[in-house]
């Protein structure tokens, strides 16, 4: 192995949650490493460290991505967004709500990349049916819920926005 | 707003919280992203450690070299099982009470042989993971291939190397059953049906991998190790057993755990090694397993096969069973539940619900080099249902009844009860033909039966598939105890007035996301008489928590739930006494509803339990001199009267067959669930809806596959399939409700229902759909490979 390339560092500036950040990285470091580990954002998660669970799906420059597949240096200059932000930015702040009354989580480990996919599904989709929510979070695995929770959380949130949107116009 | 009127009351108690879907309160943390699960968890001098695996199945350990690795930059430490050998003690996985029952020493890390692939055989601890993991790469491991025992149907064969020669072979434990005449029914059906049944080899896949960071602080000597596991108490005394501490020195904290399921309830070597190498270093280091070592070293379940036979009378009265079970348990029986335990569930459970008096049954629990294996949700009882289940509707199809009619002739009557089964399993209360009853009302039996028929015709094959089930509850001392296993079947809940009238609760029981602090706030703020926003719970720390046994085959709800409920009682009585003597009325003339001392009459407010607070902890000066407020109280539950608390429900699955591809297609899954008292019906639901789908992985997708030299072929997460969300059908859960009269709350256990029932209803649903192709599937999981080849198609 080549101990030089492994120790490797490069600055990178990036913004997270809206606040510009710039450190020192290694050439190998995963986005999802650098924001738990160096940013002590641990609110995204490692299920896998290969791109199958989602469980470290955050945002980068407006859409998701596995924060596993894509090393920090690809982040330099990037907007990226975790699930801190997101809450801070009360942007999902009706699917939390819904997430808990509906108990669409159990141990929570999932919640944060689920939660990602779901507004992305509804910026993308307003008006998604139970089949497309499905397929949505279908790169999102939870072992816990069954998912039906989940769908039902979504599917509640989507048609409360509309008919809230319905009202307003 | 009063709760008599808007329908809340339970057990006379106003203001109940019993029986309602109230959300977690502790979940909110977790949606925001600010749980705290060990990985998340920064401490100063905190090392990482990593682990070089067996590549081989079965190899003797010669030697390393550990130069390379020792000056590789960050390292700390390397240390091998010689080294870890001076300060943990090994220990062999066997219980008194299973008769026979072997197993061999097992190290935190081995001495000189590894017996399965991805076994940890020699550790490096860094000052980062990523260095940890380049420091391994430089460690060269002489290792000498040994014949492998991979097979578990060969494991008893002569040929077959013997993994502990010491043992004299590789059976681990047998048992055998026979009662009534078993000959004489099987000679007098009308009809006798076999299949050989396999249940493949999976495993739980927890979302958050397993995760330790043992802290050994040496000026207190004390650890705190903090842990993702379902029993914080079990794992304190081992570590005190192992490393020969006092019970002092030992503080184990769970805080968030990122699912278990089973999983994290047993004793890891990899994981004792970091608490010992903790204990060397005295600074804390974290372990935390990544996908492909969870994959081969996190415990696998199941991998039984199981030749079963029923026979059947012409009037569709079952005669009896017979079966034989063989599972293969990797290298060591798991230590300290031991890996003889789903055999014997299965030997059990076979054919409990039902009426029949004749039965054989012999299983045999062998050695093999791979994962080890133990308990997962749910135990034996998948494996028994579809035995069971699977050959019910062989014979309902031998003697041409409709297979829900088999069911509704032999299942034990709920007016039997209590009854014993022919395994000498004793029931309490059941309730299989009103949940009967109900799924075919819920699921509308006839209708869908007809659409089936009509769909066939356009070539169009759906199937209906039911499973019977019943599940073991709030397990006694009979479970583990009686065999000398220390875990405790006890829990207690210890509770807190605090001055602003807010109750603070702790207790033993864990939470892994099910909800148990949700519903032990319930059962407290009903008990106490206090709003639910003014419980807080705390579980998961040996320091601060009483005694217990933590979380696991369904008794959270219905042992620390009674522990909760005792102890609130208890807490409301002091709580009135007190409260009598500032008001000058007699306790038992007051209440305690929604925070306040109220006359228990008309349920007029006569004082906030706020002031009651002030008084007592800022001028108890004001009180009589004899009056002694008590508002710390600890109470303790452990079932007696029966060993486990039964419950029983019923499931079925609708489903398509693709018979050109032989993709299944799972149109709709419906459960009926009996659980006793229903705590919180929201949280009920989701833990048997989760259940199912962990079951229907199993049924379709779940294994671990193995190549004849023990490497385990698909261990990454997407090479090993789990249920994904595109899949998965809706699920309808409804109840009924037999309360257990062992408590005053009459919860039984949830958890493992849906796991229990669903891989039988999946594969009976793929059966009936192929029925008219004369072709039938018993080997789970059941790939569209399997269709098409029972079909003849490939
Ligand atoms: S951890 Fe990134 S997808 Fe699983
Ligand atoms: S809630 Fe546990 S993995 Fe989804």
């Amino acid at each position: 192995m080549n101990r030089q390339a492994t120790n490797l560092e490069r600055n990178i500036t990036l913004t997270v949650n809206g606040e510009r950040v710039t450190r020192s990285v290694a050439a190998r470091m995963h986005l999802v490493d650098f924001l738990r580990e160096t940013l002590g954002l641990t609110g995204s998660h490692l299920g896998c460290e290969h791109g199958v669970c989602g469980a470290c799906t955050i945002r980068v420059d407006g859409l998701t991505v596995r924060g596993c597949l894509m090393l920090a240096v690809q982040a330099d200059g990037a907007t990226v967004e975790t699930i801190e932000g997101l809450t801070d930015s009360s942007k999902a702040a009706d699917l939390q709500e819904e997430f808990l009354n509906r108990n669409a989580l159990q141990c929570g480990y999932c919640t944060p990349g689920m939660l990602m996919t779901a507004v992305e599904l509804l910026d993308r989709n307003a008006k998604p049916t139970r089949e497309e929510i499905r397929d949505a979070i279908s790169g999102n695995y939870c072992r816990c819920t069954g998912y039906h929770a989940i769908v039902d959380a979504i599917e509640t949130v989507a048609k409360s926005r509309s008919s809230k949107k319905g009202t307003a116009s | 707003m009063n709760a008599r009127d808007s329908g809340l009351t339970f057990l006379d108690r106003p203001n109940s919280y019993i029986g309602r879907s109230v959300p977690r309160p502790n979940a909110r943390r977790l949606v925001m992203g600010r749980g705290t699960y060990v990985d998340d968890i920064r401490l100063p001098r905190l090392a990482h450690i990593a682990f070089l695996r067996s590549p081989h199945a079965h190899a003797k350990i010669r030697g390393f070299n550990l130069d390379a690795a020792k000056a590789a930059p960050g390292v700390i430490g390397v240390f091998t099982g010689a080294d870890l050998a001076k300060v943990c003690t090994p220990w062999v996985a066997v219980l008194s009470h299973f008769k026979g029952l072997k197993s061999a020493p097992q190290y935190a890390l081995p001495l000189d042989r590894a017996c399965w692939t991805g076994e940890a055989i020699c550790a490096v601890v860094a000052e980062t993971r990523a260095q940890a993991e380049d420091a391994i790469a430089l460690i060269e491991a002489d290792l000498d291939p040994l014949p492998a025992a991979v097979d578990m149907e060969a494991a008893l064969d002569p040929s077959t190397p013997v993994i502990h020669p010491e043992l004299g072979d590789n059976l681990a434990f047998e048992r055998t059953l026979d009662v009534g005449d078993v000959d004489t029914a099987f000679r007098n059906a009308a009809a006798v049906v076999e299949q050989t049944f396999q249940i493949g080899r999976h495993t739980g896949v927890t979302l958050e991998p397993r995760a330790i960071l043992a802290d050994w602080n040496d000026g207190e000597e004390k650890f705190t190790i903090y842990h993702s596991f379902q029993a914080p108490h079990m794992m304190q005394d081992i570590v005190c057993k192992h490393l020969d501490l006092p019970e002092a020195s030992v503080r184990v904290v769970c805080k968030d755990v990122g699912g278990s399921f089973g999983i994290k309830v047993h004793i890891y070597p990899d994981e004792m090694a970091t608490v010992a190498i903790a204990k060397i270093l005295k600074r804390p280091v974290k372990f935390i397993a990544d996908r492909m070592e969870s994959f081969v070293s996190d415990i696998h379940a199941r991998d039984h096969r199981v030749k079963g036979k029923m026979a059947i009378a012409a009037d569709g009265e079952i005669l009896g069973f017979e079966i034989d079970d063989l599972t293969g348990i990797g290298p060591y029986s798991v230590y300290p539940r031991t890996s003889a335990v789903e055999a014997n569930q299965v030997v059990n459970l076979t054919g409990g619900p039902y009426r029949h008096k004749n039965y054989r049954a012999r299983a045999r629990v062998v050695f093999q080099n791979k994962v080890p294996m133990c308990q997962y949700r749910a135990v034996g009882h998948p494996i028994a249902v579809m035995v069971t289940e699977g050959l019910i509707d062989l014979a309902a199809a031998a003697i041409k009844m409709d297979p829900a009619k088999v069911r509704e002739k032999n299942v034990i009557a709920d007016d039997a009860h209590p009854s014993v089964a022919a395994s000498g399993i004793k029931f309490e209360k059941l309730s299989h033909q009103q949940s009967l009853k109900k799924l075919l009302s819920m699921m509308d039996y006839d209708s869908l039966r007809k659409e089936q028929a009509e769909l066939r015709k356009k070539g169009i094959h759906r199937g209906i598939g039911i499973a019977t089930f019943i599940e073991i509850t709030n397990p006694s001392a009979a479970f583990y105890g009686v065999g000398g296993a220390r875990i405790s079947s006890q829990d207690g809940c210890t509770l807190r007035l605090n001055p602003q009238g807010g109750v603070i609760a702790s207790i033993g029981v864990t939470e892994q996301g099910q909800g148990t602090e949700a519903v032990i706030a319930q059962v407290v703020a009903t008990a106490v008489g206090v709003p639910l926003s003014d419980v807080r719970v705390i579980t998961g720390d040996t320091d601060t928590t009483p005694y217990g046994g933590g979380t696991w085959a369904c008794r959270a709800a219905g042992i620390g739930g009674e522990a909760a409920w005792q102890s609130g009682k208890a807490l409301r009585e002091n709580i009135l006494e007190v409260a009598g003597v500032i008001l000058q009325a007699a306790p038992g003339t007051l209440d305690v509803r929604d925070g306040k001392i109220v006359d228990k009459a008309n349920g007029n407010e006569r004082m906030p339990l706020a002031e009651l607070g002030r008084v007592a902890y800022f001028r108890p000066d004001t009180l009589p001199a004899d009056l002694k407020p008590e508002f710390v109280v600890t109470r303790h539950y452990v079932p007696k009267d029966y060993p486990f608390a039964f419950t029983n429900g019923i499931q079925a699955s609708y489903l398509e067959v693709d018979t050109d591809t032989g993709f299944v297609k799972l149109l709709k899954h419906w459960c009926v669930e009996d659980c006793g008292t229903v705590l919180n019906p929201q949280l009920v639901d989701e833990q048997v809806r989760g259940g199912i789908v962990q079951g229907i992985g199993a049924a379709l997708f779940e294994v671990c596959r193995y190549d004849e030299n023990g490497q385990m072929l698909n261990a990454t997460m997407a090479d090993y399939l789990v249920p994904m969300a595109s899949e998965m059908p809706d699920i309808d859960v409804t109840h009924v409700v037999s309360p257990t009269a062992s408590s005053e709350l009459g919860a039984k256990g949830a958890g493992e229902a849906g796991t229990a029932g669903a891989p039988a209803a999946v594969v009976n649903a793929i059966n009936d759909a192929l029925s008219p192709f004369k072709a039938n599937v018993a080997a789970q999981p059941v790939t569209p490979q399997d269709i098409l080849k029972a079909m003849g198609k490939v």
